[in-house]
């Protein structure tokens, strides 16, 4: 009955209670909206970290990123390389070389890591030959074929087919060069990348460096499924205590910390909201109680002790804040179904979100447990909202309240 | 055999600032199936003296005993226990839970008892009979007429079978024929059942249907007539 009771109650002013429940709708649709938004757009930056620039793991000498000694790398990877493909959940391992060089053009020159890899290797620990658009992947397989970023071509300002030339220190430390035909251009969101990393295969840079060909300065590795991760890597570290085993969030740590920021973020607003909206339930429901003395102290009167009373009026603010917060909640899900299937364009601030490596188009993305702890925050609210009326209601004297006009 | 006793009853507001002896030394006795009706002028101490009958209200000093419970002595929470339980009420403003039809007001009471629903709704129905309304179950308070609104609550006074039913100024937003309805279900179920009504009232009608007559003045009992 008390339930029943509570329910009616909030009709009984029906304009009132709906100006409240179309604010908890507005306020939900548009938080839940801007933290599916945020989810999205954090967790499309960091699938494209991880599939477009570290892979999942990678291992290293120790010493390799306190050095830019070229001698300091993995001996036998090539036999690393096979024992590593075996272990369960992993389905992409490419060994590389990986050094420190300057590129020069007719034009201009400037600094880049080179890349020296097994190009079907690579394709199985990154996705960045689905990123080409201009040229291909080492298709041809011709010999000094590199393949660099837009961003790098267009500094300087060469095009497929284009020479350019390396320079970078051999294994003796000598300063050695090489010239490469541009024989494919790719493109990722991330500019910064797109300009600083380009490709060769690794046998033209064993020639260069003259490092042995079964080293390498790094082996990435690539697994099926990301909740097996952290039980490679430690499988990993078993195998080749000699050397350092990190997965992305090591080698990355920034790209943790954007799903970490993204997570807090989308409860902050949420809470934020829920707040302001608390105090508009707070003071509807303080309307409500003082509205209602004389009914509160005949329940009161007749029998109803003060802990039903309690629950009634806490009840009432709850269902306020269902009706309007779950409205909303279902309508920030069909927001984000509906903005799911092309995505939110953003081009108009494209230029500055890639150099952060962020794509211009987010897709919006939502989780059942984010939807459950917003939905169990909405609750939160109308209990706490009505903690202070509800307080109001019992302090009443049945005697003098039954006697209010 | 008296179910209700009050000794030597005292209500004094703003003791500290300009004392008022709302109710001043009274001492009462009620029995079972009494049909008294408590008269007097406006501030004379019907009210208080009613309140502090149900448990509403604290007495600065004295005792009331209720089939030998002293009830100035429970706690707040023990005293609305008891209403549930032994005090059936009346209003002069009906105070029908207005989201609820008639039949579910009188059915709160007897859900407050945990009573099971079957015997709820049974017991609702009777009632509903007993004063005369069978066909309003299902109407809130907002489409009934006064009479028919305080025939609900009567109804609802005697869902919990209370010992006895404290009823102020029951009649006073009421038309004569709807005064005489009303009095005339209230004398049957106190001939019929033997419960005990005590009123509070002004009306004369109610005077010449009581069966006990108490006058107070200025918080004293001036006269105790019994028919």
């Amino acid at each position: 009955m008390i339930l029943k009771i509570a329910w009616r109650n909030i009709w009984r002013n029906p304009t009132r209670s709906l100006v409240v429940i179309m604010a908890m709708f507005v306020g939900m649709l548009f938080g839940l909206f801007s933290s599916t938004f945020m989810t999205g757009w954090m967790q499309q930056r960091l699938n494209d970290g991880i599939e477009t620039e570290t892979s999942h793991i990678q291992l290293h000498h120790p010493q390799f990123k306190n050095t830019d000694d070229q001698n300091i790398y993995i001996s036998q990877a090539l036999e690393k390389r096979e024992q590593i493909l075996l272990l369960p959940g992993v389905n992409g391992v490419s060994e590389r070389f990986k050094i420190q060089a300057m590129v020069a053009s007719a034009e201009t020159s400037t600094g880049i890591m080179v890349l020296g890899a097994n190009p079907q290797q690579e394709k199985q620990v990154i996705n960045l030959s689905e990123k080409i658009v201009a040229g291909d992947w080492f298709e041809s397989q011709r010999r000094h074929s590199i393949v660099i970023g837009q961003k790098l071509a267009e500094k300087l300002k060469v095009r497929l087919r284009s020479k350019i030339v390396l320079r970078l220190q051999d294994a003796d430390g000598n300063i050695t060069g090489g010239a490469f035909r541009i024989t494919g251009i790719f493109k990722t969101i991330n500019t910064s990348f797109d300009e600083a990393y380009v490709w060769v295969q690794k046998n033209d840079l064993q020639k260069l460096t003259l490092l042995p060909a079964d080293a390498a300065h790094e082996i990435a590795v690539h697994v099926e499924n990301q909740e097996m991760q952290m039980q490679i890597v430690n499988k990993l570290t078993s195998l080749y205590p000699d050397l350092l085993t990190e997965s992305w969030q090591d080698v990355s740590p920034e790209l943790g910390y954007l799903t970490e920021v993204g997570n807090t973020y989308q409860y902050f607003l949420v809470i934020i909201i829920l707040l302001a909206l608390g105090f508009g339930i707070v003071n509807t429901m303080l309307m409500v109680v003082l509205e209602r003395l004389r009914e509160l102290g005949m329940l009161m009167a007749v029998g109803m002790n003060k802990r039903r009373i309690f629950t009634m009026i806490v009840l009432e603010s709850i269902m306020l804040s269902i009706v309007g917060g779950f409205s909303g909640i279902l309508g920030g899900i069909g927001l984000t179904e509906y903005l799911q299937i092309d995505g939110i364009d953003l081009s108009l601030w494209g230029e500055g979100l890639t150099e952060w490596g962020f794509a211009p188009i987010v897709f919006p993305m939502y989780d059942i447990p984010m939807v459950v702890t917003i939905a169990a925050l909405v609750i939160i609210t109308g209990i706490i909202a009505s903690l202070y009326p509800a307080y109001k209601g019992l302090k009443l004297n049945p005697s003098e309240a039954i006697r209010v006009i | 055999m008296s179910i209700i006793k009050i000794e030597d009853l005292t209500k004094v507001y703003n003791a500290t600032q300009v004392p008022v002896h709302a109710v001043n030394g009274i001492s009462l006795e009620f029995e079972q199936g009494e049909f008294a009706a408590i008269v007097g002028p406006s501030g004379s101490g019907k009210t208080t003296l009613l309140n502090m009958l149900g448990g509403l209200d604290d007495p600065t000093s004295g005792s009331i005993s209720i089939d030998s419970q002293s009830i100035n002595k429970l706690s707040a929470n023990e005293r609305i226990k008891f209403r549930l339980h032994n005090i059936g009420f009346i209003f002069q403003a009906y105070n029908l839970i207005p989201v609820l039809t008639a039949k579910e007001n009188i059915e709160f009471i007897m859900e407050l008892q945990k009573v099971p629903k079957a015997q709820r709704e049974q017991r609702s129905k009777e009632l509903l009979e007993a004063v005369g309304i069978p066909d309003k179950a299902h109407i809130r308070p907002r489409q009934l007429s006064g009479g028919q609104q305080q025939r609900v609550a009567v109804a609802r006074a005697l869902a919990s079978k209370p010992k006895f039913i404290l009823a102020d100024e029951p009649t006073a937003n009421l038309d004569s024929k709807s005064t005489e309805v009303l009095l005339d279900i209230m004398e049957k179920l106190n001939r019929e059942e033997n419960i005990t009504f005590i009123f509070s009232t002004h009306d004369a009608r109610v005077v010449k249907k009581a069966r006990r007559v108490i006058t107070i003045e200025d918080g004293q009992v001036k006269s105790d007539e019994r028919k």
